[in-house]
C-alpha cells in the first residue's frame, strides 16, 4: 500500500506540472476560441528569460517581475498583434497552424541563441524530504501541486466571477455580440494572451526545477498539458488540474505495474477514450457553436 | 601576351591547389540539440580546442586543421546524412557522432568512402563488425562493465544489484554487457529496470529497485535521466550504494542533480579530477577557454584530434587508408604525444586500453578513488 501511495502522490507532482502547463490552453479556449500549440514553448520561453536575469544578478522575485513584464509585452502583446490579430478574423485554424509553427521558431530560436543543453534551475520551495509514513514527499512536490491548485481556481474564479473574465468569454463566445453590448473586443483579447503570458511565468517557475530547463522542454511538456487539458475538459480551467493530475498518475502507475516503455502512451490511451466516451471532458460542459 | 597566359594560369592553379591541399578538413557530427546535447556539445568543444593548440603549433606534418561542424538533433537519420555530407565535402576524418544508434547507421558512410571515423560512443557492438575505420575516444562498455561488476562484487561486496537503464542503444547495450559482466563475478541481478529517454519521473523505478532489496544500484541512463534518477533515489532514501559508468559522476549531471549526487560512485574512463599533470594542465585550459569544469566527453573529443595526430605522424603521409592502418595496434605515449593525455593502446578493432578509474562524488566534485591500470604495457 505504501508503495501505491508513493507512486500515486509522486505521480500528483508531476501531474501538477502537466496541468499548470495545460491552463494556458484552458484559458485560451475559454477567452478566445482558439488552440495555442507553443503553449509549452512559451513556458520554456520565461524560463531562459529568468535563467538569463539570474545569470546577471537579479534576485529570483525580481527577476520573476521583470520576466512577466517581458512576457506581457512579447507572448502577449506580440503574440496578438503578430498571430491573433492578422488571424483570428479567418477563424481559429489559421492560429492553430501559426502557433505550431511558432513553436518550432520558438525552439530553435532559444537553441541557436541561448544553449541547446539543460540548466539546473533554483527551486521557489527548497529541495526537503518530508516521510509521511513510508511515503517520501519533497516540498517541491507538495509547492508545486499547491501552486497548480491556487492558479488553477484563481484562473477560474477571474473568468466567472469579475466582469472582465466575464467579458473575454463573451468575446470567444460572440465576437459580433460583445460589440453590440459595449465590450472594448481588442482590449479583452489582449488581456486574454497578457494573462495567459503571466500564467506561463508562474508555470516556468514552478515547473523549470523538476523538468530542468532546457530547448526542448516545451515540445514534450506542450503534448502532455494538451491531452491533460482535453481529458479534463478544455472549457474548464479545473479541468486542466483533474486531467493533468489524472494523467501523472495513470503514467506512474503504469510505469510501475505494467512496463515503463508504455508510459508515455498511456497520456495518448486515456486521451482516445475521452474523446470517443465523453467528448467535452472529465468536467467540461457540452457547448453549442455556430458555425 | 599569348604564351604568358597558360603559364599565369597554371601559376594560379597550383597556387590554389597548394593552398587546397594545406588544410585537412574534419567534420565534427555532435549531439549539438536533443537528448545528447550535453555529451555533444562537450565533445565538440573538445575538439574545438585541440584543433585550435594543434593549428597554433604549425599542423599535423604541416598542414592545418580546417573543422565543419554539424548538429545531429541526436536523431540517426540526421546523422547518417550528415555523414554523406562529410564524406561527399571531402573530410579526411570524422568525429563523432556520440550516441551508440546514431554511430551505428552513420559510420557505414565513413567505412565506404575510407574515412577514419572517431566516436565517443560506448556500445559494445560497434567495433565487432570490423569496420577498419572507426576508432573509440573512450574504453567501450565491454572494456569498463567488467571493472564496474569487480568493483561492486569484490570493494562493494555486494552480492546482488538492482540494474536501472534507459532503452536506447546506449542503455541496453550497457544493460547486457553488465549483465554477463556481473554474471562472470557471480553478482546477481535482482532487478532489471528499464527507462525511457527524456524520462520525467523516476518514482517507479526507484521504487522498483528499492523492492528487490539489492546490496546495491546500478544506473545507466543519458545525463538528465541520470539527475533525475538521482533526485528520486535520495527523496526515497535509497540507502545502498549507487554506482554508475562514467556518465553517472559526469560534471554535467552532478550540476543538474545538485546534492542529490554526493556520495555517487562510478567508474569512468576519463576524468578532470585524475591525478596526472597533463589532465591537470589541460583541465586549467579548458576552463580557462570555456568558463567550466570539463568532463569526460570533452575529454574524448580532445585527445581524440591528438589521436588522428598521433595516426598521421605513424603513417608519415596524410592519407586516410595510410592513417587508418596506423593506428591500429599503435601504442600512443603521452610523453611524446601530450595532447594524448595518457598514455592509450588501440586495438584491431579500434578499440582502446588505457587506465580508467574509480571516482566518488563529494561536496558536488569528482573525487578519485582508485586508479585502475590499463592491460597493455607501454
Amino acid at each position: 500500500m505504501a508503495d501505491f501511495l508513493q507512486l500515486f502522490i509522486s505521480g500528483l507532482a508531476t501531474g501538477s506540472i502537466y496541468a499548470l502547463a495545460g491552463l494556458g490552453f484552458t484559458l485560451l479556449w475559454q477567452t478566445s476560441g482558439t488552440i495555442n500549440f507553443a503553449q509549452g514553448e512559451f513556458v520554456m520561453l520565461p524560463t531562459f528569460a529568468l535563467l538569463a536575469f539570474s545569470a546577471i544578478g537579479v534576485p529570483l522575485p525580481a527577476a520573476f517581475a521583470l520576466t512577466c513584464v517581458l512576457a506581457v509585452v512579447v507572448l502577449g502583446w506580440g503574440f496578438k498583434r503578430g498571430i491573433a490579430d492578422p488571424l483570428l478574423r479567418f477563424g481559429s485554424m489559421p492560429v492553430v497552424v501559426a502557433t505550431l509553427g511558432l513553436s518550432i521558431a520558438l525552439r530553435n530560436g532559444v537553441r541557436a541563441g541561448y544553449s541547446a543543453e539543460a540548466h539546473p534551475f533554483p527551486s521557489l520551495f527548497g529541495d526537503d524530504v518530508f516521510r509521511i509514513g513510508r511515503v517520501a514527499v519533497t516540498s517541491v512536490d507538495v509547492g508545486t501541486l499547491a501552486a497548480a491548485l491556487v492558479l488553477v481556481l484563481a484562473t477560474q474564479a477571474f473568468l466567472a466571477r469579475t466582469v472582465t473574465g466575464r467579458a473575454m468569454q463573451a468575446v470567444a463566445q460572440d465576437t459580433t455580440s460583445a460589440v453590440v453590448l459595449g465590450i472594448d473586443v481588442p482590449r479583452m483579447i489582449f488581456y486574454t494572451f497578457a494573462i495567459n503570458a503571466i500564467l506561463a511565468c508562474a508555470a516556468a517557475l514552478l515547473i523549470a526545477p523538476t523538468y530542468l530547463a532546457k530547448f526542448d522542454m516545451g515540445e514534450s511538456l506542450g503534448t502532455k498539458a494538451f491531452f491533460a487539458a482535453v481529458i479534463g475538459g478544455f472549457n474548464n480551467s479545473r479541468g486542466a488540474l483533474l486531467g493533468g493530475l489524472v494523467v501523472g498518475v495513470c503514467e506512474n502507475l503504469a510505469a510501475a505495474y505494467v512496463s515503463a516503455s508504455y508510459k508515455d502512451a498511456v497520456a495518448l490511451a486515456i486521451f482516445i477514450v475521452v474523446i470517443l466516451v465523453r467528448p467535452q471532458g472529465l468536467v467540461g460542459q457540452r457547448v453549442e457553436r455556430k458555425v | 601576351m599569348t604564351p604568358k597566359l597558360p603559364t599565369a594560369t597554371v601559376l594560379i592553379w597550383l597556387l590554389a591547389a597548394s593552398t587546397a591541399h594545406a588544410q585537412l578538413k574534419i567534420a565534427v557530427i555532435q549531439e549539438l540539440s536533443g537528448t545528447g546535447a550535453t555529451a555533444g556539445t562537450n565533445f565538440k568543444n573538445g575538439v574545438e580546442l585541440a584543433v585550435k593548440e594543434i593549428n597554433a603549433a604549425g599542423g599535423i606534418l604541416g598542414q592545418k586543421l580546417e573543422a565543419t561542424i554539424d548538429d545531429t538533433q541526436s536523431n540517426p537519420g540526421i546523422a547518417k546524412a550528415l555523414a554523406l555530407k562529410a564524406v561527399d565535402d571531402g573530410a579526411f576524418a570524422v568525429f563523432g557522432p556520440t550516441f551508440s544508434g546514431s554511430m551505428i547507421v552513420s559510420m557505414t558512410q565513413t567505412r565506404t568512402a575510407e574515412v577514419p571515423n572517431f566516436t565517443g560512443a560506448e556500445a559494445a557492438s560497434l567495433t565487432q563488425q570490423h569496420n577498419p575505420y572507426i576508432f573509440r575516444t573512450s574504453l567501450t562498455q565491454t572494456t569498463s562493465m567488467p571493472r564496474v561488476a569487480l568493483y561492486i562484487a569484490g570493494t562493494l561486496k555486494a552480492k546482488t544489484v538492482a540494474v536501472i537503464f534507459v532503452n536506447n542503444d546506449f542503455g541496453k547495450g550497457g544493460r547486457d554487457t553488465f549483465v554477463k559482466a556481473a554474471a562472470a563475478v557471480h553478482l546477481t541481478v535482482a532487478a532489471d529496470i528499464s527507462t525511457e529517454a527524456g524520462q520525467l519521473d523516476f518514482s517507479a523505478p526507484v521504487l522498483k529497485a528499492k523492492q528487490s532489496n539489492a546490496d546495491a544500484v546500478f544506473v545507466y541512463t543519458n545525463e538528465e535521466e541520470s539527475a533525475r534518477c538521482l533526485r528520486e533515489l535520495r527523496k526515497q532514501a535509497f540507502s545502498k550504494p549507487i554506482i554508475g559508468e562514467t556518465t553517472l559522476a559526469g560534471q554535467r549531471v552532478i550540476e543538474l542533480a545538485g546534492p542529490a549526487a554526493n556520495g555517487v560512485l562510478a567508474h569512468v574512463g576519463l576524468t578532470a579530477e585524475a591525478p596526472i599533470p597533463a589532465v591537470r594542465e589541460f583541465r586549467a585550459k579548458f576552463e580557462k577557454a570555456y568558463k567550466y569544469v570539463p568532463d569526460h566527453n570533452v575529454i574524448k573529443g580532445y585527445t581524440s584530434v591528438y589521436f588522428l595526430k598521433a595516426g598521421v605522424e605513424a603513417a608519415g603521409k596524410p592519407n586516410r587508408v595510410a592513417v587508418a592502418r596506423a593506428l591500429h595496434g599503435l601504442k600512443i605515449s603521452a610523453a611524446k604525444q601530450p595532447g594524448a593525455l595518457m598514455d592509450v593502446a588501440i586495438d584491431d578493432n579500434g578499440d582502446l586500453d588505457r587506465a580508467s578509474f574509480i571516482v566518488q562524488v563529494k561536496d558536488g566534485k569528482q573525487q578519485v578513488k582508485e586508479v585502475l591500470p590499463p592491460v597493455a604495457k607501454f
